[in-house]
C-alpha cells in the first residue's frame, strides 16, 4: 500500500478534489448557514449562498493596500489546494500537515503585509491558533501511523478496522481543535463570519474583491480537507458510520458555534494544549498497553 | 444578473441618527424580516461591503468619516440613505452643527424616507439598490473599469 | 591523503599570518584569498573522496603524537593561567582536573596504542568539512566588512582585529581537526582548541560583560572536557585494548565495549552543543561581534558537539543511555523553542532556535536508528546554512538600524529589500515545508515512532508541541519584516560589499541545498549510514515524497512571478483605520487634536513563555535526566571493568 504519485487512483483523487471540493465545501457551508438560521428561528440564505458570495467577490474592484498582498494570498490558496491534493492522492500525511502549515503561514503573512492594525491583531491571533492546533494534528498523524503502520493516507484509509476504535482520545481531540480550524465560535479569534467588530474583520480586514475571494475559496478547500482528515479515523472499514459521525460532529460544531461566545486567546491556547496532552498524548501512550 | 445582486454585503453607518432608524435597520436582520434570505450580510468593514447604508443627518464631526468609509469601498457600490434625516437632515436640518443629508457629501443612489423608516421600506430600498448595483456593474464592464 | 593535513594546517598558517599583518587592505585581501583556498580545498576534498567511503591517513610518528600532547598541556596551562588571573577558580580547578586525568591516563596507560590511522575521512567528515570550509570561510569574508564597521561604531572597544582573525582561522583549523581525527586524544586536543577559541572570541570586547560570558562558556565547556578526558582515561586504563583509542575501532566494537566512553564523550558533546542545562553559555555568547555568533552557531563549536554525538549514535541505538540523551535533546528542543517566543532580541531568538535545533539533532542521535541518524545529519546541514545566513543578515541590519530588536525591523522589506528577502529565505529555511529543516523534522518524526517505546511517543509529543511553537516565533518575525505601514524608499547601500557577497552566497546555498537534498541524501548520507550500520539501508524517504517536496519548492520559487500580474490594474487604497476623521496614513486622531501613529508590536506572551521560568524548568529537568544518566553509567561500570 505504498503511495505512488502517478498512479490512476491517486490522480483521480487529486483531480476530483480540485474540481469538486469548492462545490462540496460551498454546499456544506451553505447548509451550515441554513442550520444556523433555523437555530435562530430564521429562514436563512439559499444553500448555494457561499458560492454566490465568492462569485460576487470576483466581480468587484481589485482594491489593495499593497500589490504584494495578493501574492501571499494566491500562495495561500495554491498551497491549501496542494495540501488537499496530496491528501486525497494518498500521500504522506506528515507532508500534508506541513503543507497546510505552510499555507496558513502564507495567509498570515498576507495579513501582516498590509500593515493594518486590525489585520495585525488578526494575524497574531491566527498564529496563536496555528500554534494551538499543530501538536494535536501531528499527534493524530502519528496515532494513525501506530494503528495502521502507514504514514500514507492511501494506506491509512485501507486499515482493516476503523482506527477510531483504538484512537478515541485522539479523535475527540481532533474534534476539539476542529472548531478552531473551522473558525467557529468560541474559537473564532482571528476572523469571523459573525459580527464581532472590535477587530473589524481581523485577519481579512484589508482583503477585498478577488483577494477576499481567494481566501474564501481556500476556506472551502480546507473544509473538505478537514472533513476528509476526520474520515481517516473510520476509513474504508466503516465508511457509512464515518460519514454519519462526521455529519453529527459538524452539526455539533454548528451548535457550539451558535451557543457560545468567543473566548480569550489565553483560554484557547491553554485548552487546546491541555486537550492535546490529555486526550492525544495519553491515547498515544496507551497504544503500548493494547 | 450579476452575482452582486445575490450577495450584497452591507456596511451600516450611524451618522447622527436618533437611533430610531438604526434599530429598524437591525430589525431587518431579526427572524421576522431575516434579510440573510437574500444573502444580505451586515459586515463591519467597508472593504468587504457593497452597500453603504447611512442613517441620520451628516454633521461636521462625521463628514470625514462618511467620506472615508465611502472611499474604502471597492466599486461597484451603492449608497442608501435610510430615514428622513439621512435624506435631507430631517428635523435637525437647521441645527448649527448639521450640514444636511448624506447626498451633500457622497452620491446617494436610493433614498428611503421615513421617521423612522420601516423595515419593509428599508428592504425595499435595498432591493432597489441592487438593481442599480447590477447596472453599475454592467456599465463598468462596458467601460472597462469602475471609474 | 595529504589534503586532510593541508586542511588542518593551512588555516593554521593563515591564522599565524593574521597575527603578523597589520590592519589594512593587504590583510583583508589575504583573508579573502585564504578563505577562498579553504573553501576550494574542502570542495576538492569532496570530489577527491566522492564515492570512496572511508579512508585513513597514518602519520605514524611518535613525535607528532608527543607534540600534540605538549600543545594540549600548553592550552591547559593557558586556560588555568587566565582563569587564575581573573580569579575564576572553578574553571581553573576543572581545567586542572581534566589535564590531570589526561596525563594520568597517558602515563599509566595499561595498553599500547601505537600510531596508526590517526586521521580519517568518510562521507560524514566530508559533509562537516564542507560546512566548515564553505560556511566558515564565508563568515571570515563577511567579517572583513563587518569588523571595520564594528570598530567605527564601538570606539570604546580596543581594535584587536589581528587577534580576531587569528582566532577565526585557528577555529577553522581546529574544526577540521575535530572532524578528521580518528585518534581520540587528537580529537580531544582539537576539541580543547575550539573551547579556547570560543572563549577568546566571546571575550573579544574585553569589557566586563564579555569576560563574564566568556568565562561562563569556558566553565561549562571544561565540565564537558572533564567528561571527555574521563572517556580517554577509561579507554587507556580500563578497556584493556589500545585499539579503542581509535574512533573507528571503538564504534565498531559495539555498545558492549563502547557504551561508557561513548556516553562520556556524548556528555562532553552536550556541553559543547549547548544543550540544557548548559545552554546558557551560547545565549551569553551573543555579546560577541555578529560573525562570531554566526561561526559559533552554524559551522563550528556547537557543530563539533553534535558531530561527536552523531558519530556515536550507532552505539546508542535502543539503549537507555541513548534514550536519556534523546530526552535531554527533546526537552531542550521544546523549552528553548518556547523561550524564543518571549524574545524580541533577534540574536537571542536565533540563539534559542540554535539550541532548540541542536536539541533535535541530539534527540535523533540518541535514538540512533538509521533513520534518526539520517535526519540528524540533514538537520546539521540545513541548520548550518540557514542559521549562518540569518545571523549575518541580522548583523547587517544591526549596522544600519543600530538595533538588533525584531520590533525595529518592522517594514524592513521596504527600507532594506535585498537583506529582508534574504532574511525571509533564511527564516523559511528554518521552518517552512519544502525547505530544509522541515524535511529533517519530518524524517525525525518518522524516526521517533520506531524508537524505544514508550519514549519514542514522549519525544513525538515534544516535537509536536515544539513544532507548533517554532511556527509561531518564526512566522511573527517574518510578519514583522514584511509589515509595511508606510512605503519608504530603499537604502542605496544596504551593507558593505563583502557582507552582501556573503549573504548572496549563503542565500544561494540555502536554496541549492534544498533543491539538491535528494542528491546529498543519496550520495553522501546514505553511503555513510550503510557503512556504519553494515548493510543495506532501508528506503529512508521514498522517491515520491522527494519529488513532491521538490515540486513544492519549485512552486514557491515560481510564485513570486505572480507579483508581476498583481502589480497591474489594482486600486491602491490605504489601510482601514476605523474611518477615524481628520488624519491620514496609519494613525488615529485622539482628543484635543492629538494624532497618534499606530504602533504595531508582536505578541511575546511573557506570562506563558517567560525566559526565566522556562529555563529554570529546563535546567531542573535536564539535570535530573543527567543524574539518571550518571547513575546508569556508574551502574554499568563494574561490569565493564571486570
Amino acid at each position: 500500500m505504498t503511495f505512488e504519485f502517478f498512479t490512476n487512483s491517486s490522480f483521480i483523487g487529486a483531480v476530483l478534489f480540485i474540481l469538486f471540493a469548492p462545490l462540496i465545501g460551498g454546499i456544506v457551508m451553505g447548509i451550515d448557514r441554513k442550520i444556523t438560521a433555523r437555530m435562530q428561528g430564521r429562514v436563512g440564505p439559499p444553500v448555494l449562498q457561499p458560492i454566490y458570495d465568492i462569485l460576487k467577490l470576483f466581480e468587484k474592484e481589485n482594491m489593495v493596500v499593497y500589490e504584494s498582498q495578493n501574492f501571499w494570498i494566491l500562495s495561500y490558496l495554491i498551497f491549501i489546494v496542494v495540501t488537499g491534493v496530496l491528501f486525497f492522492a494518498g500521500s504522506d500525511i506528515l507532508l500534508v500537515i506541513f503543507a497546510l502549515t505552510l499555507a496558513h503561514v502564507f495567509l498570515i503573512l498576507g495579513a501582516y503585509s498590509t500593515g493594518s492594525p486590525y489585520a495585525h491583531v488578526g494575524a497574531e491571533r491566527e498564529l496563536i491558533q496555528l500554534m494551538a492546533v499543530e501538536p494535536m494534528i501531528i499527534i493524530a498523524a502519528v496515532g494513525l501511523y501506530q494503528v495502521t503502520n502507514s504514514f500514507d493516507t492511501a494506506g491509512i484509509i485501507q486499515s482493516t478496522f476503523a482506527p477510531v476504535i483504538v484512537l478515541p482520545g485522539i479523535f475527540l481531540g481532533m474534534v476539539y481543535i476542529l472548531t478552531m480550524k473551522l473558525r467557529k465560535s468560541p474559537f473564532d479569534l482571528s476572523t469571523s463570519h459573525h459580527a464581532h467588530q472590535e477587530l473589524v474583520k481581523g485577519l481579512t480586514t484589508e482583503f477585498s474583491g478577488s483577494t477576499l475571494g481567494m481566501t474564501e475559496i481556500a476556506h472551502l478547500y480546507e473544509l473538505v480537507f478537514l472533513l476528509g482528515f476526520l474520515f481517516l479515523f473510520f476509513g474504508t472499514a466503516a465508511p457509512l458510520i464515518g460519514i454519519a459521525v462526521i455529519l453529527i460532529v459538524y452539526f455539533l460544531e454548528v451548535f457550539v458555534d451558535n451557543a457560545t461566545s468567543r473566548v480569550k486567546w489565553q483560554f484557547a491556547l491553554k485548552s487546546c494544549w491541555i486537550v492535546t496532552a490529555v486526550l492525544g498524548v495519553l491515547n498515544l501512550l496507551a497504544l503500548y498497553l493494547i | 444578473m450579476s452575482y452582486l445582486t445575490k450577495s450584497p454585503w452591507i456596511i451600516h453607518y450611524d451618522a447622527s441618527s436618533c437611533n430610531g432608524c438604526d434599530i429598524e435597520v437591525l430589525a431587518c436582520l431579526t427572524p421576522l424580516y431575516d434579510v440573510e434570505r437574500f444573502g444580505i450580510i451586515n459586515t463591519g468593514n467597508p472593504k468587504h461591503a457593497d452597500i453603504f447604508v447611512v442613517t441620520g443627518s451628516v454633521n461636521e464631526q462625521n463628514k470625514e468619516v462618511i467620506k472615508n468609509i465611502y472611499n474604502q469601498m471597492p466599486k461597484p457600490n451603492v449608497v442608501v440613505g435610510v430615514g428622513i434625516c439621512a435624506c435631507s437632515g430631517g428635523v435637525f436640518r437647521e441645527c448649527y452643527n448639521v450640514s444636511g443629508g448624506v447626498g451633500e457629501l457622497i452620491p446617494v443612489d436610493v433614498y428611503v424616507p421615513g421617521c423612522a423608516a420601516r423595515p419593509e421600506q428599508i428592504i425595499d430600498g435595498i432591493v432597489k439598490a441592487l438593481g442599480i448595483l447590477d447596472k453599475k456593474y454592467k456599465d463598468s464592464k462596458k467601460g472597462g473599469d469602475f471609474k | 591523503m595529504d589534503l586532510l593535513i593541508f586542511l588542518i594546517l593551512f588555516p593554521l598558517i593563515a591564522a599565524i599570518l593574521m597575527l603578523l599583518l597589520p590592519n589594512g587592505e593587504i590583510r583583508d585581501a589575504i583573508v579573502k584569498i585564504a578563505a577562498l583556498i579553504i573553501a576550494v580545498s574542502s570542495v576538492y576534498l569532496f570530489i577527491e573522496t566522492f564515492g570512496k567511503g572511508i579512508s585513513y591517513v597514518t602519520i605514524g610518528s611518535e613525535t607528532v603524537g608527543m607534540a600534540i600532547l605538549l600543545c594540549e598541556l600548553v592550552v591547559a596551562i593557558f586556560i588555568i593561567a587566565i582563569s587564575l588571573k581573573f580569579r575564576k577558580y572553578i574553571v581553573a580547578a576543572l581545567a586542572i582536573v581534566q589535564t590531570a586525568i589526561l596525563v594520568y591516563a597517558e602515563e599509566f596507560a595499561s595498553v599500547e596504542t601505537g600510531f596508526l590511522n590517526e586521521l580519517f575521512v568518510d562521507e560524514f567528515s566530508v559533509i562537516m568539512a564542507l560546512i566548515i570550509g564553505i560556511i566558515g570561510s564565508l563568515i571570515c569574508v563577511y567579517s572583513v566588512g563587518y569588523m571595520k564597521g564594528y570598530h567605527e561604531k564601538h570606539a570604546d572597544v580596543k581594535d584587536n582585529r589581528k587577534l580576531f582573525f587569528f582566532v577565526m582561522f585557528l577555529f577553522l583549523s581546529a574544526m577540521f581537526g575535530v572532524v578528521f581525527s580518528n585518534h581520540i586524544v587528537w580529537l580531544f586536543f582539537f576539541w580543547e582548541i575550539t573551547t579556547l577559541c570560543s572563549f577568546l572570541l566571546i571575550g573579544y570586547a574585553m569589557d566586563e560583560i564579555a569576560w563574564k560570558n566568556a568565562f561562563w562558556a569556558l566553565l561549562l565547556n571544561t565540565i564537558g572536557g572533564v567528561g571527555f578526558s574521563g572517556a580517554i582515561l577509561f579507554i587507556l586504563v580500563y578497556s584493556g585494548n589500545g585499539d579503542f583509542i581509535y574512533l573507528n575501532n571503538l564504534i565498531a566494537a559495539g555498545p558492549v565495549f563502547a557504551m561508557i566512553p561513548a556516553a562520556l564523550i556524548a556528555f562532553a558533546g552536550l556541553t559543547k552543543s549547548a544543550q540544557m542545562p548548559f545552554s546558557s553559555w551560547l545565549v551569553g555568547a551573543m555579546v560577541a561581534p555578529t560573525p562570531v555568533s554566526a561561526l559559533l552557531h552554524s559551522s563550528t563549536m556547537v557543530k563539533a558537539g553534535v558531530y561527536v554525538i552523531v558519530r556515536f549514535a550507532p552505539i546508542f541505538e535502543l539503549s537507555y543511555i541513548g534514550v536519556l540523551i534523546s530526552l535531554v535533546g527533546g526537552v531542550t528542543f521544546l523549552l528553548a523553542s518556547a523561550i524564543a517566543i518571549g524574545q524580541s532580541n533577534a540574536k537571542k531568538v536565533l540563539a534559542y532556535s540554535t539550541i532548540a535545533n541542536l536539541g533535535l539533532v541530539v534527540a535523533c542521535a540518541g535514538i540512533g536508528t538509521q533513520e534518526a541518524v539520517w535526519a540528524a545529519i540533514l538537520l546539521i546541514i540545513f541548520h548550518a546554512v540557514a542559521k549562518s545566513l540569518l545571523f549575518l543578515a541580522v548583523g547587517s541590519v544591526e549596522h544600519q538600524k543600530k538595533s538588533r530588536d525584531i520590533e525595529d525591523m518592522s517594514g524592513l522589506i521596504s527600507t532594506m529589500p535585498k537583506v529582508a528577502v534574504m532574511m525571509l529565505i533564511g527564516i523559511a529555511g528554518m521552518f517552512l515545508a519544502p525547505f530544509g529543516m522541515l524535511i529533517s523534522k519530518w524524517a525525525t518524526i518518522h524516526a521517533f515512532v520506531n524508537a524505544l517505546p514508550p519514549f519514542g511517543m514522549l519525544l513525538i509529543a515534544m516535537i509536536a508541541y515544539g513544532s507548533g511553537i517554532t511556527v509561531f516565533f518564526w512566522a511573527k518575525w517574518m510578519g514583522k519584516l514584511i509589515e509595511v505601514k508606510k512605503k519608504s524608499s530603499p537604502l542605496k547601500k544596504e551593507a558593505t560589499s563583502p557582507e552582501m557577497f556573503t549573504l548572496y552566497c549563503l542565500t544561494g546555498l540555502t536554496v541549492i541545498t534544498c533543491l539538491l537534498f535528494p542528491l546529498i541524501s543519496g550520495f553522501m548520507i546514505e553511503p555513510y549510514i550503510v557503512e556504519v550500520y553494515n548493510g543495506t539501508v532501508s528506503q529512508l524517504l521514498s522517491l515520491n515524497n522527494m519529488l513532491i517536496m521538490l515540486m513544492m519548492l519549485v512552486l514557491i520559487l515560481l510564485l513570486p512571478l505572480s507579483l508581476g500580474h498583481f502589480s497591474k490594474g489594482r486600486t491602491v487604497v490605504g489601510q482601514y483605520m476605523g474611518a477615524r476623521p481628520g488624519v491620514s496614513g496609519v494613525s488615529f486622531a485622539g482628543s484635543m487634536g492629538v494624532t497618534k501613529e499606530v504602533e504595531l508590536s508582536n505578541y511575546y506572551m511573557e506570562e506563558f513563555f517567560g525566559e526565566e521560568k522556562l529555563s529554570k524548568t529546563g535546567v531542573i529537568l535536564t539535570i535530573i535526566l543527567l543524574i539518571v544518566f550518571a547513575a546508569v553509567i556508574i551502574l554499568n561500570l563494574p561490569g565493564m571493568v571486570m
